[in-house]
């Protein structure tokens, strides 16, 4: 029986060998920086391509769902809120680049640092501009949805959160004639939206290194990926440090006994809503640019089901862990926007004959409910577990019921 | 965790609430007074409508009572949100489109559609016999209850019963695998488009005067809810099996001391919980005339909007509750905007948890405070 702190210290291959520290997570990150230069070339194409069905499309949603996971990493993972309602802030995100990057309100006519064509009609703020815009508006939102709401404990938590979750899309769905006035276009959703850029000065002074505005075309993503991977590291960098920071240790505290934490000190209610507030913020961020990419911003398009989809790979990689969420978060994406359905036609393509072919993304949400129950059984901790997490899992372990005999 | 929570609970003093407190329960004085001056005003201007809107949400409120029921005996034994709840509604819903089409009990096996379909001959139409009808419908609410029972019953086997020591977040968790489960086992067993259910109620009004109208079809739901709800309470008051339902609700292992069988009680309110979501999915399917995979989702918040609304844990809350939801969004469709009922309802669970997380009635367990 070893003791909770050495369950907690960090595994041995981690402390000396400097090699493995550095050496692996830099040879990662290198193949990941320079994926768009060789993955799909020639000779990957045929694999990481054809046969993953990786391309940059994907690998940006993947890279979208990744920094979600981050988000709702510092509020499941970190201050272990239970938060179902995630999308609302992912929703928020993109709205705010619909009301400040789009020809929404078609009555004004007001640029700012804006790239695009200034003839066009509606507020235009930078794309650099908006993007933080939607973080801060999903600071004060979540700020908003928590005052009242994480002095619940735990299932009711969940509960509200899940509500407001509902709320805001369905508000958003109805908002074309809030008291006559059209906010988000209702049903029909909000389209044209402002791309990022850097303006024709830039573009000149760096010699087409920054691009003047980012092409949707396919062969031309990549200021796309770049964009999105430098939010993901800074959404990597801040997880950790906030992880080490007094406030992380606060989170943790309140995570593992709410009561104990309070008693050393902890404000409770304050920092369960900066725990709330911070995630909050990485959804807006993810948002905006998702909106942006996708170039369409619809109402049923922020269904309870990302909520889930996000919290399953918060939990499928490993609550707390940061590694571990991006790691669960890319193998769920990619599941689920081309990896169901390319082991499918692979399964197909094996068995010979046309008759026993199945459509694997049918199941996709039967598939995820087995991984979710599943995961839950035999490795409730996650992939990659966060030391810490995986001990408070044990700990119920060996407190098994007075009354058994087996013990 | 119980006893620290105990612990903690505050000796009741009389004191002023903080300023905070204060202020919230000012604003939810103002909302409550002006949701009831504005029902007022709609009850004077249109008396007729006023109270046939209010039979419309009787009759849909008692669907939701009978779900909630589920959700309140299920959070009140083990404290769990059992999310799958909903889904087996919906499951419920479609074996009584396959008894009432199909004229045969379907066993959906996953991931091929069913193996096992047992006829029954219950095929019915709107112009089928009385007693044709009659023998459909009690087959669909039998076969419902039975196959939801069943349902329910293995996934506390299979899902809930090894997390039962382990952080309240796992079975939660489960819960959510278990409903996307059964929303894909529906998706695949009848498609996704929306399955049609004739009519099979008698027609024509009860009650027809001074312009309001209580149709066959509203009765005969509450006919079928009402001794339901009989034969709970009568199950949980008065049965050995009751009694060790709500002693096990209280306390887990003092109740084991006492020579409960805390696994088989724990089982027995599953199935109780399961009958009750496929009789409410059997009475949904034949009265609103349609049902389609998706509708366990929307219908099992709401439902659990109405127990915790009513107070979790608390059988007679439940059924307030319910009813009490079905008048909100009865009134809401009648006389505001259906568009905006998804948000009321939520706001009104928002609202009651900020405000009251007790519930109407008050809770009875330990949590949420």
């Amino acid at each position: 029986m070893t003791t909770p702190a050495a369950r907690v210290r960090a595994p041995n291959w981690l402390a000396g060998d400097r090699v493995r520290r550095w050496g692996l997570p830099t040879a990662v990150i290198a193949l990941i920086v320079s994926y768009p230069l060789w993955a799909i070339n020639d000779p990957f194409r045929a694999f990481f391509v054809d046969r993953l069905g990786m391309d940059m499309d994907t690998v940006f949603q993947m890279a979208v769902y990744v920094m979600l996971a981050l988000g709702l990493n510092i509020v499941v993972g970190y201050a272990g809120l239970l938060d179902l309602g995630y999308v609302a802030f992912f929703a928020l995100g993109a709205y705010t680049l619909g009301w400040f990057g789009s020809a929404l309100f078609s009555g004004q006519n007001i640029h700012f640092l804006d790239v695009g064509n200034t003839a066009i009609p509606g507020f235009h703020l930078s794309f650099w501009v908006v993007v933080p815009l939607a973080g801060l508006i999903c600071a004060i939102a979540g700020i908003i949805i928590g005052w009242p709401t994480l002095r619940l404990r735990g299932d009711y938590l969940a509960i509200v959160t899940l509500g407001f979750g509902e709320i805001i899309p369905d508000v958003f769905r109805n908002g074309d004639s809030i008291f006559g006035h059209n906010l988000t276009n209702g049903v029909r959703g909000v389209t044209q939206l402002d791309r990022p850029g850097f303006g024709q000065t830039v573009n000149d002074a760096t010699g087409g290194f920054l691009p003047d505005r980012y092409s949707s075309l396919p062969n031309e993503l990549k200021p796309w990926f770049y964009t999105i991977l430098f939010m993901c590291l800074v959404t990597i960098f801040v997880n950790l440090r906030l992880r080490d920071s007094k406030m992380g240790r606060a989170w943790i505290a309140v995570r593992e006994d709410e009561i104990a934490a309070s008693a050393m000190g902890v404000p409770l209610m304050r920092t369960k809503l900066w725990a709330y507030a911070i995630g909050g913020v990485f959804g807006g961020l993810a948002g905006s640019i998702y909106g942006s990419f996708i170039n369409g911003i619809f109402p049923t398009s922020f269904s309870f089901q990302i909520s889930v989809i996000v919290l399953v790979m918060v939990i499928v990689g490993g609550m707390g862990n940061v590694w571990g969420v991006i790691v669960g978060a890319s193998l769920i994406s990619w599941l689920n926007f081309a990896g169901l359905g390319k082991i499918g036609s692979l399964l197909n393509d094996t068995i010979p004959g046309t008759a026993h072919d199945v459509d694997v993304t049918k199941y996709k949400f039967g598939i995820f409910g087995i991984m979710l129950i599943l995961m839950m059984l035999f490795r409730p901790e996650g992939i990659i577990p966060s030391a810490r997490r995986k001990a408070e899992f044990q700990e119920g372990e060996g407190q098994a019921v007075l009354y058994d005999a087996q013990n | 965790v119980a006893t620290a929570e105990s612990a903690a609970r505050p000796v009741t003093t009389r004191r002023l609430p903080p300023p905070s407190q204060l202020i919230l329960w000012f604003f939810g004085a103002v909302l409550v007074i002006g949701v009831a001056t504005w029902l007022i005003k709609q009850a004077v201007e249109s008396p007729s409508r006023f109270v046939e809107v209010t039979l419309i949400g009787i009759t849909n409120g008692s669907i939701y009572a009978v779900v909630a029921l589920g959700y309140t005996l299920v959070y009140g034994i083990i404290e769990l949100i059992n999310f799958a709840h909903g889904d087996n509604f919906m499951i419920g819903s479609f074996e009584t489109v396959s008894i009432v089409t199909d004229g045969s009990f379907q066993l959906p096996l996953y991931p091929t559609t069913f193996v096992l379909a047992i006829p029954l001959g219950t095929t019915a139409v709107a112009a089928s016999s009385a007693s044709q009808r009659a023998y459909t419908i009690a087959m669909a609410l039998f076969f419902s209850m039975l196959l939801c029972m069943i349902i329910n019953v293995s996934i506390e086997r299979i899902g809930y019963k090894p997390l039962r020591n382990q952080p309240r977040l796992a079975p939660l968790i489960t819960a959510i695998g278990f409903s996307f489960l059964l929303q894909n086992i529906g998706l695949i067993w009848k498609g996704a488009s929306p399955q049609p259910v004739p009519d099979l109620f008698p027609k024509g009004d009860i009650i027809s005067t001074h312009g309001v109208t209580y149709e066959w079809g509203s009765f005969i739901v509450i006919a079928i809810t009402v001794p339901l709800l009989m034969v709970l309470t009568w199950l949980v008051r008065s049965t050995k099996a009751g009694k060790a339902m709500r002693a096990t609700a209280q306390d887990q292992d003092a109740s084991a001391m006492m020579g409960i069988n805390v696994d088989r009680t724990i089982s027995f309110t599953f199935a109780l919980g399961g009958a009750l979501a496929g009789a409410a999915g059997a009475i949904y399917a034949l009265s609103i005339g349609n049902t389609k995979f998706d509708v366990g989702f929307r219908l099992g918040l709401f439902a659990f909007t109405a127990a915790v609304l009513g107070g979790i844990g608390n059988l007679t809350g439940a059924v307030l509750g319910g009813v009490v939801l079905g008048l909100i969004q009865a009134y809401n469709e009648g006389f505001f905007d259906a568009r905006w009922t998804t948000t009321i309802v939520f706001g009104t669970l928002i609202l009651i948890l900020v405000f009251r997380p007790s519930g109407l009635l008050g809770e009875q367990t330990p949590e949420g405070q």
